[in-house]
């Protein structure tokens, strides 16, 4: 399984301004899979999406909406795009300014067909 | 480091007695900066135990960063040293919100509603509280709790908060501005069965921003400008117009988020308009 997240990891990660592609545990954050570049704090990164994915999801329950299918988190320099793999995992990926968000979120959801 | 920051820093270590402090730790609160705010403000109770208005100050840091229970106490203490202390009253009527302890969050919102009249945010929570009693037919109605303040009717309560959108699309449906501890300062929001989510989803959405904020500034990504989420449901978009205040933008699934993003745009631009205007 992990070997099947990988092959799909680096292929994520060849994208243009991608720097970092992990497959998370939903429940706490615990990375499965990861292809990230040097420097960047992988496990901390997928604790907190991870944590923020749960809490987006919390409030989407609360306004009686559907889980989330995408979530895109969007700062001065950079981007976190985050999507279910599956009931208990997620695929997280970290985006310099580069980044062409609307490529990246085609082909994570590929991705994560391909998981599937 | 801003200007104001670098004064009053300047001004506290010349003088370690100033209250500057207190405007010192608050600007740091607001700009999110919450370790150095906490170092601020934790130094000055050192000096000032017996400052309610430090305690107080102490729970908003602490509640910013998600340590409910430890501001829930600090409100506690800054009560006990001035029990007319409308900031305290207001945060410890948040929390018991929340947990869902209604008739304490009420008599803690009217407490502060007493302190501070003029306080919007505080009008509309007890609003939102009363009506949810109200729904849940557990109003005691207890002159205890009633008499003490005159709260406006809910229609006035609702009207103040549309006007902050007034004009917009679906300006009572799928707006929302919420302010840093999750209370509801305008907008209205339906589930798609059409029941009123609109408070339940504001007091989620204060720890989205800090999770959004941890996220970005552990990358280095500098601050956080958008949220976007899609859902089988719709679409959502949640930004900081302020640096007090989250909006949260929602429309169906078929809503493009290149849309999405400019409403919220010109939606963040009123709400800042409005929040100028009550100042």
């Amino acid at each position: 399984m992990t070997a099947t997240y990988q092959e799909s990891l680096e292929g994520l990660s060849r994208l243009r301004g991608i720097t970092g592609v992990m497959v998370v545990s939903a429940d706490d954050g615990l990375v499965v899979a990861e292809s990230i570049m040097e420097g960047i704090p992988g496990e901390a990164v997928a604790a907190l999406a991870a944590s923020l994915m749960r809490r987006m999801g919390t409030a989407l329950s609360a306004a009686g909406f559907a889980l989330p299918s995408f979530m895109h988190l969007q700062a001065a320099v950079g981007a976190l795009l985050v999507v279910p793999a599956g009931p208990d995992t997620l695929l997280i990926a970290i985006g310099d300014q580069h980044v062409n968000l609307g490529l990246a979120r085609i082909e994570m959801l590929q991705a994560v067909e391909q998981m599937a | 480091m801003s200007e104001d920051i670098r004064v009053m820093t300047a001004q506290l270590a010349a003088d370690p007695t100033s209250l500057v402090f207190l405007p010192l730790a608050e600007a740091l609160r607001q700009r999110k900066r919450l370790d150095p705010a906490l170092k601020v403000i934790l130094a000055g109770l050192a000096r000032y135990p017996e400052l309610a208005d430090a305690h107080d100050l102490y729970g908003r840091i602490l509640g910013d960063d998600g340590n409910f229970e430890q501001a829930f106490d600090e409100w506690g203490i800054a009560i006990r040293l001035d029990p007319d202390h409308a900031g305290a009253h207001k945060g410890i009527g948040f929390l018991y919100f929340v947990a869902g302890k209604l008739d304490r969050a009420l008599e803690h919102l009217l407490a502060a509603q007493k302190a501070r009249p003029d306080d919007q945010g505080v009008v509309a929570a007890i609003a939102r509280v009363r009506e949810t009693l109200q729904s849940e037919g557990s109003d005691t109605g207890s002159p205890s709790t009633t008499s003490a303040v005159t709260v406006p009717p809910e229609e006035e309560v609702d009207n103040l908060a549309q006007q902050v959108f007034a004009g917009l699309e679906g300006a009572e449906n799928g707006l929302l501005l919420v302010d840093q501890h999750g209370q509801r300062l305008g907008g209205g929001l339906r589930s798609p069965t059409g029941q009123n989510v609109a408070d339940r989803v504001a007091a989620h959405l204060a720890g989205v921003s800090r999770e959004a904020t941890r996220a970005a500034r552990l990358l280095d990504m500098g601050d956080w400008e958008a949220l976007t989420v899609q859902s089988d449901d719709g679409n959502l978009h949640l930004a900081s117009p302020t640096a007090d205040t989250v909006l949260l933008v929602v429309r169906d699934s078929a809503f493009p988020l290149g849309r999405l993003a400019a409403l919220s745009a010109r939606a963040g631009s009123a709400a800042r308009s409005w929040l100028e205007s009550l100042t």
